[in-house]
């Protein structure tokens, strides 16, 4: 009897602790989550550079059709989607390779806390700030730029920064750099979590080392590929700092690197437009989903198979 | 069995030339970065150069007397907000971290599955919603909306969790009870000294991210002398009179990235074991 009452006293502390985290949760992220949603539906803006206020009135869905018409939403989108995935590409394949590198008994590499050192180093450095470094090196008169022309490996006319694919190139590299040694030392960790046993096993059946790479290693990294690969997508979707820096906000050359962040900074700017920033907004954060979600099922859907097919056998034994 | 070690050789020199080269590319941006600040303006333009200048002080004279930029304040500013949401979301993840490791409570495994879902939402689609309520309630220019957001971090809370269900284990927090320590006395004087390292690692992951945050306060602050030095370097346009004389400006690139990169190389050791921690398990 005396014992039940201390258990419920405990719970009673359970819930004491949660508390500020909770409602600090609840009133600065959950509801404006949800007002973001909530105004998208409504005609909220200032008028005459921010003076005089227009709404909230209920409109449905014409910040929808606002934003896909007139917008250029999807142009944004795909400038973000694609700035990601030239950078995320190199990113994992080189993290993959350092990984193995690194947690390789063959190899046996020395110094090792020093290169992960180095590599992850950029992962903590402002991004604004990294990205007016990089602007510098490489503007017209940048060293960088001056080198190449002064090796002939460039021609007079070419420029980093007024060409629409440079700049993207660029502000992918820059991504790239802050994030690969982040996901290497994620992916070291996730080998180093293989048991070693599978794989002597393996190569005592006489695989070689492709195949065990591909046939046991990689398919025993699959949670922390999709971790890493779902993190640097939410990541890559709110890409603001670098490109809002490298080109002053303007976007770049074509608005080739105009973000959708950047995009919906520009609309909470001087007119604020809350309502279509909101729409603009929810439609990001329903294809992030989306995309996540793909990405879950393509990791999953195999070991759903799988599981599914052992089930059949044990049924049959 | 003698062409095998040939290979591995091979293999080895490979290894270790494409680890240097990569190496070496990144502490050549940091180490140009902190030769250009030590330059003229008149010798950063000529191109790349191995060695310092003796334009250092000087440079740094100049950024400090500049008062369009007033680099010292925004330093001052990024440093307080910074250091106050480090502290308070390391503390607040920690015992929700701690509450939901311990206690039975009803809804306790709800919470946890909802802290680990909304870790997937991209934050500035929340801040958009923050900034639109914040505006028309007039509740803009000041700290506290840069920082009470902040508190509640789903990162740092499952980082706090993972760790401590790898080192606290019951007995212990009964031990204290039967000597008759409170709950709260259990997690301060037990339960924090316990996880130092994590607390440690968090708050530097935390004050790293709030030292670096551009999006929310660039739309928040609007009063010059509050601005954080991210702001700061935004306002560098190439048009601006500011960013005429690079030297300055390069010396501001330094005071806003070195700092990181000094506690980073004290700690580099605990910080990239972190890293793993608060991530699914291998």
């Amino acid at each position: 009897m005396k014992k039940k009452k201390t258990k419920i006293n405990y719970a009673k502390w359970g819930y004491r602790f949660v508390i500020p985290f909770v409602v600090v949760y609840v009133v600065f992220s959950l509801i404006p989550l949800l007002s973001t949603f909530f105004y998208s539906f409504f005609e909220y803006y200032f008028r005459y550079g921010g003076l005089e206020k227009v709404g909230p009135n209920f409109i449905l869905f014409d910040n929808y059709v606002t934003l896909f018409t007139e917008g250029m939403f999807f142009k944004y989108f795909g400038n973000t989607m694609l700035i990601w995935i030239i950078g995320f590409i190199p990113q994992v394949i080189v993290s993959l390779l350092l990984a193995l590198w690194f947690s390789s008994t063959r190899l046996n590499i020395k110094a090792q806390g020093f290169y992960k050192a180095i590599v992850y180093m950029p992962n903590l450095v402002m991004a604004s700030a990294f990205s007016l470094l990089f602007l510098k090196l490489f503007s017209n008169n940048g060293p960088v730029t001056n080198f190449l022309l002064e090796s002939n490996l460039i021609s007079e006319t070419f420029s980093f920064v007024d060409q629409k694919w440079t700049t993207r190139g660029l502000l992918a590299f820059m991504n790239y750099l802050m994030w690969f040694g982040n996901t290497t030392i994620l992916l070291m960790a996730g080998i180093m979590g293989i048991d070693k046993s599978v794989l002597e096993s393996a190569q005592v059946d006489g695989a070689n080392s492709f195949q065990v790479f591909f046939r046991i290693v990689l398919p025993l990294l699959r949670p922390i590929l999709l971790f890493v690969m779902v993190t640097s997508l939410v990541g890559g979707v709110q890409l603001f700092d670098l490109p809002q820096i490298f080109t002053a906000g303007s976007g770049g050359p074509e608005m080739g690197s105009m973000t959708v962040i950047m995009y919906i900074s520009r609309l909470l700017g001087v007119s604020k437009q809350y309502g279509l920033a909101g729409a603009a907004s929810t439609v990001l954060f329903v294809m992030t989903a989306v995309v996540s979600l793909g990405f879950f099922f393509i990791f999953y859907r195999k070991e759903v198979i799988t599981s599914k097919s052992e089930k059949k056998v044990k049924v049959n034994e | 069995m003698n062409s095998s070690r040939i290979n591995l050789t091979l293999q080895k020199i490979f290894v270790y030339t494409i680890l240097s080269i990569m190496a070496l590319f990144i502490i050549f941006i940091f180490y140009t970065l902190l030769v250009n600040a030590s330059r003229s303006h008149i010798d950063i333009q000529k191109g790349f150069s191995a060695f310092f200048g003796d334009y250092f002080g000087k440079n740094l004279d100049k950024l400090l007397a500049n008062n369009n930029i007033n680099i010292l304040n925004a330093m001052k500013n990024s440093f307080f907000i910074a250091t106050l949401t480090a502290i308070l979301s390391t503390y607040i993840s920690a015992l929700t971290a701690y509450s939901i490791h311990l206690y039975r409570f009803k809804g306790r495994n709800f919470l946890f599955v909802f802290i680990l879902a909304v870790m997937m939402i991209p934050s500035q689609i929340a801040s958009v919603g923050l900034i639109t309520i914040l505006y028309s309630i007039g509740f803009v220019d000041n700290y506290f909306v840069l920082i009470v957001p902040a508190m509640a971090a789903p990162a740092t809370f499952f980082f706090m969790k993972q760790y401590l269900d790898s080192i606290l284990n019951f007995e212990l927090v009964e031990a204290a009870r039967v000597d008759g320590a409170g709950e709260i006395r259990i997690f301060h004087t037990i339960v924090m000294p316990l996880i130092k390292p994590a607390l440690a690692i968090q708050f530097i992951f935390s004050f790293v991210a709030s030292w670096n945050n551009f999006f929310l306060p660039s739309l928040i602050i609007q009063s010059p002398n509050k601005r954080t030095i991210p702001i700061v370097i935004s306002l560098l346009k190439n048009s601006s009179p500011d960013s005429f004389d690079l030297g300055p400006v390069y010396m501001l690139m330094v005071l806003s990235i070195f700092p990181m990169i000094i506690v980073f190389l004290i700690f580099s050791k605990h910080i990239i074991k972190g890293i793993t921690l608060g991530s699914v398990k291998g």
